[in-house]
């Protein structure tokens, strides 16, 4: 791993990108890393573009704001539109292909397509797309743990066996749909 | 005489042995021994803090034998909200004239009244500004003369007089909510019965309660103290009528 | 001790409960607003109680009363608010009451924005209400340091019976951290204990909390007693924090809060180019360390100073009053919530070490 990892959470408000970082955020801190989460926030509660940034690092973390982070999950076109143009030469960019059918037109970046809507709907319950996203971003970075993360799912929202259910499929999913680009 | 002879009248514990600095003609003086002898009797003196306004009677800590904050000018019911709400076992009192809590303290008033704090707030009117030197109040009645209203309060362009009591009986939470007048003997007594019930209601734990006191400057008013106890009586009563507006023990009032 | 991933909102909540605060009193702000949304149901799990206000107004004056109980008593609110609560502050002061509040500041003036600013450093270093006075003002620079600095609040306050003044920007507020909390808390003060707190003048005579003195030589007095507190201060309570800073460093940043943060994102980035810049880092803005400052500058290896702030320029006149022309100084600042990026200040640096 880097010294220090940033990625991006960026998608309408209401698909989970706050939950989707702030669950990266806990296993990292539950790894022993130092982490910082830190949300867009204004006016919009609803309906427009919310974005979080998680910094992961080894040592005591400088700067919250990241001007031009290293990776980036975008789940909607408008932060693909924001956030392609903004991540660091060589980043890490996974577009969610369900509802963005452009790429960022860069050829500095790694770039990858999860349907995260479809596999989600698949799955029975459209709202996991946030889960298959980051399991996406955990296995194509190795940032945290599998088994941390699953475990840290269950205690954050352990209340709901089905619920949680479907989480961990999304997990799996999202890992898996990697390891064959991977492979 | 002999020396054993019953003492029938003195000054009350809850008062310190002070003069004032109020005018002849003042009733702040009949109030305040009016709130002494209520605390005297109920036992509460040991555990009361008053709130002292900005206004005539912002040296009312001087006169008073228990703990006393000194407010800023309109502020006494947030300060007795913040007070009793950190110790609900005292007893807590704001004394406020009529520029303190119907001019800059009205939100203050209506909002500790509607979240049923439970003080006791004293309103002395008497529909002038008294320490400043006699400007026109939200109390000032129309066609009063004062210094910043000398041809007579004018309703085209200052409104008509606040009436504080009426106006927070409206609320839907329950209080005790009341208008007495200090201007003749029979109606010293009866102001008496209606301080000490909203005091025994604070002591029993059951709601807000405000007690408006219909009041004279005859300092300011320009006329004499026997004279301000009439124009009491002709003018302000009958736009600020006397009783009892909402009372807790008797439900919806 | 467990660690918690927590906003630094809510741990701002959490610690003023560890240090012993069973009552608080808001008005709801952007981005401040998860404090009471924490405390409202926090504080009834340790019998406390959270007392929405009308208004910032309402809330500096139901300090003032809460206060003059003894206990320990807060608030949080952000810029507009604050400055509202400036009649308050005022007259705590001068009735040396210990409270603690909590500024997250947001872009001004006026309504300004929500975003982060640190735009209210005079308002809160050089006064804001009226008279002679000031307060004590701590500015964190993360979630860990806000709750230390918390609980340092209130003994700061309670030593000098003095009002407290925690400043922070949006982000403080808003990002999650991993953060500590002493296993020990608190238990609620015992009002008994304080000559000065209004708990009934039983077997006593009666106690005035107070801040008018008509008469000239006692209000002189007051102020006298003020005067000597604050120098008090000024000799014992100074902090800061130095960063990078070496005998090769050319370049000495001044910056606070998390503005200081993104300076040492800065400096580890300078580093690796081979450019050696420092980091001072005043944790207490009043009393402002101004030995340690002076001390810092005029080392022989130390060519410029460089003052950066969220602001068009604050801070900078207490550096420059400290520094008395024995460095150049020059300034960088964004404004509006527009926080400065470590690129714009690496930009900075290398035009002033082109002069």
């Amino acid at each position: 791993m880097d010294k220090q990892i940033e990625v991006v959470f960026a998608g309408f408000g209401g698909q989970g990108v706050m939950t989707a970082g702030q669950l990266l955020a806990y296993t990292a801190m539950e790894e022993g890393k130092q982490v910082v989460w830190i949300p867009s926030y204004g006016p919009e509660m609803r309906g427009g573009t919310a974005n979080c940034t998680v910094v992961v690092s080894d040592d005591r973390i400088g700067s919250p704001i990241i001007n031009n982070p290293m990776s980036a999950c975008v789940f909607n076109r408008p932060s693909l539109d924001k956030f392609g143009s903004l991540l660091r030469k060589d980043g890490l960019l996974l577009i969610n292909s369900s509802l963005i059918d452009v790429k960022s037109g860069r050829d500095d970046l790694t770039e990858t397509l999860i349907p995260a809507n479809d596999i989600a709907l698949k799955l029975g319950n459209p709202k996991v797309a946030n889960m298959v996203m980051l399991a996406a971003y955990v296995a194509a970075t190795d940032i945290v743990s599998f088994d941390t993360l699953g475990g840290m799912l269950d205690k954050k929202m352990g209340k709901k066996k089905e619920l949680l259910d479907i989480n961990h499929r999304a997990f799996e999913e999202g890992r898996k749909l990697i390891e064959t680009i991977k492979a | 005489m002999s020396n054993d002879a019953n003492i029938i009248f003195e000054r009350p514990t809850a008062m310190s042995d002070r003069i004032t600095h109020y005018c002849p003609g003042c009733t702040h003086g009949v109030i305040h021994r009016l709130v002494a002898e209520s605390l005297d009797e109920l036992g509460l003196r040991e555990r009361t803090v008053g709130v002292a306004p900005v206004g005539c009677s912002v040296l009312a800590y001087n006169y008073f034998n228990c703990d006393f904050m000194e407010a800023a000018h309109g502020r006494a019911p947030a300060l007795a909200t913040g007070f009793k709400r950190t110790r609900p076992d005292m007893i807590v009192f704001t004394y406020q004239g009529d520029g303190d809590l119907a001019s800059i303290g009205m939100g203050e008033i209506v909002h500790s009244a509607n979240r049923g704090e439970k003080f006791t707030t004293i309103f002395v009117n008497n529909a002038i500004y008294g320490m400043t030197g006699g400007q026109m109040a939200p109390t000032t009645m129309p066609l009063q003369k004062t210094t910043t209203s000398p041809s007579g309060r004018n309703v085209e362009l200052t409104g008509y007089p606040i009436r504080m009591v009426e106006l927070l009986s409206t609320l839907k939470t329950p209080s005790f909510i009341a208008r007495v007048g200090v201007f003749s003997p029979m109606h010293i007594v009866q102001a008496k019965k209606i301080i000490k019930k909203a005091f025994r209601l604070q002591a029993e734990n059951k709601c807000f309660t405000m007690v408006e006191v219909l009041s004279t400057c005859p300092t300011n008013w320009g006329i004499t103290p026997i004279a301000s106890t009439k124009w009491v009586a002709s003018d302000m009563e009958p736009y600020y009528p006397l009783g009892v507006f909402k009372d807790y023990e008797e439900g919806e009032g | 001790m467990v660690k918690k991933l927590m906003k630094g909102n809510e741990a701002i909540g959490e610690a003023a409960i560890a240090a012993g605060v069973r009552n608080y009193f808001a008005y709801p702000i952007t981005p401040q607003s998860e404090v009471a949304e924490y405390l409202t149901w926090r504080l009834p799990e340790v019998g406390g109680t959270f007392v929405q206000a009308e208004s910032e107004v309402a809330v500096g004056n139901m300090l003032f009363g809460a206060a003059s109980t003894g206990k320990r008593v807060f608030t949080t609110s952000s810029s507009p608010g604050i400055s509202l609560m400036q009649e308050s502050l005022s007259y705590m002061a001068g009735a040396h009451l210990p409270v603690v509040l909590v500024n997250i500041m947001r872009g001004g003036p006026g309504l300004g924005g929500i975003l982060p600013s640190q735009a209210d450093y005079f308002q809160s270093v050089k006064g804001g209400g009226h008279g002679d006075y000031q307060l004590i003002v701590l500015a964190p620079s993360s979630v860990q340091e806000a709750v230390d600095l918390m609980i340092l609040a209130f003994e700061l306050a309670d030593k000098y019976l003095a009002p407290v003044m925690i400043i922070g920007d949006g982000m403080i507020g808003q990002m999650m951290e991993s953060v500590e909390f002493p296993e020990k808390y608190r238990d609620e003060s015992n009002p008994d204990e304080k000559d000065w707190a209004l708990t009934g003048a039983k077997d006593r005579k009666p106690r005035i909390v107070k801040s008018l003195f008509l008469n000239p030589e006692e209000l002189e007095i007051n102020s006298l007693t003020l005067d000597k507190k604050y120098r008090e201060m000024k000799k014992s309570e100074t902090r800061h924090e130095l960063y990078k800073v070496t005998g090769d460093t050319k370049i000495l940043i001044t910056a606070y809060g998390t503005m200081a943060r993104i300076c040492q994102t800065v400096i580890d980035e300078l580093e690796e180019e081979g450019i050696s810049v420092g980091l001072f880092r005043p944790i207490t803005l009043f009393p402002y360390p101004e030995k340690e400052l002076f001390a810092e500058v005029i080392k022989d290896n130390i060519e410029y100073i460089l003052d950066v702030e969220m602001s068009t320029g604050q801070m900078i006149e207490d550096v420059e009053r400290i520094v008395k022309g024995a460095r150049p100084i020059d300034f960088y600042g964004r404004t509006g919530g527009i926080v400065p990026s470590p690129n714009e200040i690496k930009d900075k640096i290398r035009e002033m070490l082109k002069k």
